[in-house]
């Protein structure tokens, strides 16, 4: 056990800092380009030094280090100092990219990895369908082989960003023949296809973020399969795992649970601030034990990672851990803004760790909900915290309905 | 002792459910929702023909003569329905001039106001969470009133105002005068819209007795008879979803979690009842307890409702959470309950000062 920032790290850290003061904001010609320019510009700047794309191989766009939970944490704490853009966040780089390091095929890293790590190539997912939420392996859209192309039919939803994307990767039924999971191929679909047609659903939160997908006679290339034929449900797994580990994130907890101390102390509650009152300090100092053992179970899950070990049931829980406590910040948040509760969500599109002013807040408290939902309600996680995790036996429907 | 309620008492919840059944279904709910008027006039105009826009008002000014427990039963079948009408407004402004109004104040308004040819609602917090009278700053300079109020309900279809003033009065303002200016506020409830109200030297009528405490009681335990009505209709829903949604080969109801989660939901909001029934009746019966009730119904129940709703989206999954699903038009009532009058902390701190504690 080493937490300390070492010399070392010290010196790690003056570095970082004469990095970012070079090369963030931009300067001379760099200035005059668009933010997504200057931001395409600097991120490369930042994988060739070794900052961003850590865990992504070389040959793949990445700057492929050792893992390092305080170099990340320096890494993670001086690029928010100095705003500027670290890891690209979302769907692509946060799932399909570790799903297709670990079970892609050579030459779908090459063309899939780098421009997905760049920020340049847009990912949805698309799993869920209406008949199939909890239960995701009795999906039914279908892919048929026809010469070279599958030819893809069916209806997908809850797709997240299906309307902003350049490509899905998705679960298709490919062998009607076999059993449930058995049946299921892993495919990568181009958005823009003739046959694709894309229709955003609104939330409760008032903005559309996810879509429904339809799809008759889309095709997408042979090759476009990860694994091989009815290996889906295996691939899925892994992205799965990498979307909970996405949205069980400990850091982002963190972060959030610092913004709503912030808010109690910004807050006016009978003549003092809010952080002042016995009640607002008990439940902070509650929460932050939730927040606390949560990410250093994160440290433990990395440190083990990185040893080529694991931590156990650890890693099983994060997802489940991570929506308990947006939910816990989010209600004591809602309480802190007091009249704003009564007002509409300020229309930010997703769960922002930093919610701009009151309303920001009202649509924490909103979206904790929907991410409580998001990548298997709370519920799955607590079946796979018993079955996988406890060794518990499955329950007979769900035995049954394989 | 008897805890229960007369026949004419369900009779009259019985008729206002059908009402509902019949002329605001989900379907017709989900327009007036999306629209922006917040509630239709021939709905309001068939509250009145029941007697519902007179019902506390003395029989003497021609309305029913009833009681709170009579308004809050009203309001919890409201609930049920997500209802979007100025009820809530209406009921309270109302109560002040039957509580607080000279005897020309009354024979002024009452009349009007049980035959609805006036619509009446409130204006009591100025923002900053200032829904308690002794936080009120609003001016009053001989009969002219000048300041700003921050959350009036359906003031766009009120035709008179009580609003609050400095020092804990109440006065009447009517709508058309001049200097009054009213802003819609977005607010998240679309079944109870808002408004900033703002006056400039607005000619106003003060009311006789400072009844602005007991007024702000009365609308507690509305809000608490709401917010058992809503939560008791989401259980039931989400009964209902449990019972035809199919994964893994089986209804979702038949997963224990599920059946546990659904039960857990029934055991909140059930017993609780009793909170809004008492507080209610402790409001026309038993002076020394009516404060203390109408505060810890309103923290109890309007908590209870917003936890129950969050549930109920949960029991939903992924259609929960869309704008599509009825489920978020009650779980923004829930928002609304919670947090008009102010939220829930403020109310219990002051029930345990009421203790004595
Ligand atoms: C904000 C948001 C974004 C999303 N983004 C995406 C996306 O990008 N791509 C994608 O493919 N999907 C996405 N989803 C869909 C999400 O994965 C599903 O909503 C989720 O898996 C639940 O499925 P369902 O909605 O069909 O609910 P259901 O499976 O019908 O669940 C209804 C209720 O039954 C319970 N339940 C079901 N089975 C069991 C059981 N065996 N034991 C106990 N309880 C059970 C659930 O916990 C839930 O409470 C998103 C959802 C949300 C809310």
């Amino acid at each position: 056990m080493d937490l300390k920032y070492s010399e070392e790290y010290e010196a790690y850290r003056a570095e970082l800092r004469a990095f970012l003061a070079a090369n963030w904001p931009p300067k001379g010609a760099g200035a005059e380009l668009s933010f997504r320019e200057q931001a395409a510009v600097f991120r490369q700047h930042a994988i060739d030094a070794g900052y961003v794309a850590r865990g992504i191989p070389k040959q793949y766009g990445g700057s492929e280090r050792a893992a390092d939970v305080l170099k990340a944490r320096i890494i993670a704490e001086e690029f928010r100092r100095a705003k500027a853009p670290g890891e690209v966040r979302g769907i692509g780089a946060s799932m399909l990219v570790p799903t297709l390091i670990e079970k892609g095929a050579e030459w779908q890293k090459e063309r899939f990895v780098p421009p997905t790590i760049r920020g340049e190539m847009v990912w949805c997912q698309g799993y869920s369908e209406p008949g199939s939420g909890s239960d995701l392996a009795s999906l039914q859209t279908r892919a048929e082989l026809v010469g070279d192309e599958w030819v893809i039919n069916g209806h997908k939803v809850w797709t997240s960003g299906a309307d902003q994307a350049d490509f899905m990767f998705c679960l298709c039924r490919t062998e009607p023949e076999a059993k449930k999971h058995g049946g299921i191929s892993y495919l990568l679909i181009d958005m823009k296809s003739p046959g694709i047609e894309v229709r955003p659903l609104r939330q409760m939160t008032g903005t559309a973020d996810f879509c429904e997908v339809f799809f008759s006679d889309v095709r997408t290339p042979k090759d476009h399969i990860v694994g091989k034929r009815g290996e889906g449900w295996i691939v899925s797994r892994s992205t799965l795992k990498h979307e909970r580990d996405m949205i069980g994130s400990a850091e982002s907890s963190l972060l959030t649970f610092r913004n709503l101390v912030r808010l109690a102390q910004s807050t006016q509650r009978g003549g003092r601030p809010a952080i002042e009152d016995p009640a607002i300090r008990q439940e902070l100092a509650e929460i932050e034990g939730y927040v606390r053992s949560h990410v250093y179970s994160g440290y433990r899950q990395l440190t083990a990672a990185s040893k080529g070990g694991s931590a156990g049931i650890a890693s099983m829980l994060n997802k489940l851990t991570s929506s308990n406590i947006g939910h816990r910040i989010s209600r004591l948040a809602l309480e802190l803004v007091g009249d704003a509760g009564l007002c509409s969500p300020n229309g930010d599109p997703i769960m922002s760790v930093n919610p701009r002013g009151e309303s920001g807040w009202v649509t924490q408290y909103m979206w904790s909900l929907g991410i409580a939902i998001a990548g298997g309600t709370a519920n799955i996680q607590r079946n796979i915290i018993a079955e996988r995790g406890l060794g518990l036996p499955r329950e007979r429907a769900a035995q049954e309905s394989r | 002792m008897d805890f229960g309620l007369s026949e004419e008492q369900e009779l009259l919840q019985e008729t206002l459910r059908s009402f509902i059944a019949r002329d605001c279904p989900p379907t017709r709910l989900r327009e007036i929702f999306d629209a922006d008027a917040g509630h239709d006039p021939a709905h309001w105009n068939a509250l009145v023909e029941m007697g519902v826009a007179g019902l506390v008002i003395p029989e003497a000014y021609g309305g029913a003569g009833l009681e709170l427990l009579d308004l809050a039963l009203v309001a919890e079948v409201l609930g049920e329905g997500a209802f979007p009408s100025p009820f809530f407004g209406h009921s309270l402004a109302s109560l002040a001039i039957v509580l607080g109004g000279s005897d020309a104040q009354k024979e002024s308004w009452l009349p009007r106001l049980a035959s609805g040819d006036v619509l009446g609602t409130i204006a009591f917090g100025e923002g900053d969470e200032s829904w308690d009278p002794s936080a009120w700053q609003m001016r009053r300079v001989d009969e002219k009133l000048t300041g700003m109020k921050g959350y009036v309900p359906h003031a766009n279809v009120a035709d008179l105002i009580v609003v609050g003033l400095a020092g804990g009065e109440l006065a009447l303002v009517e709508r058309s005068a001049e200097g009054v200016k009213l802003e819609a506020i977005d607010a998240v409830d679309r079944t109870r819209p808002l408004y900033k109200l703002s006056l400039d030297a607005v000619v106003a009528e003060v009311l006789a007795v400072a009844a602005a405490s007991r007024v702000r009681d009365a609308g507690l335990v509305l809000l608490a008879a709401d917010a058992f009505g809503s939560a008791s209709k989401l259980v039931e829903m989400s009964v209902e979803y449990a019972k035809t949604r199919q994964q893994f080969g089986q209804v979702i109801g038949q997963f224990q979690a599920v059946k546990h989660q659904l039960a857990d939901m029934t055991t909140a909001i059930e017993p609780a009842r009793g909170l809004f029934w008492h507080a209610a009746y402790a409001f026309d019966h038993l002076p020394d307890e009516a404060e203390r009730g109408a505060a810890l119904a309103k923290a109890h129940l309007t908590d209870v409702f917003m936890q129950t709703a969050r549930d109920a989206v949960e029991a939903h999954g992924g259609i929960g959470f869309t704008w599509e699903s009825d489920v978020q038009i009650w779980f923004k009532r829930a928002m609304f309950d919670r947090a008009f009058l102010g939220t829930p902390p403020g109310h219990r701190e002051r029930a345990a000062t009421l203790a004595g504690w």
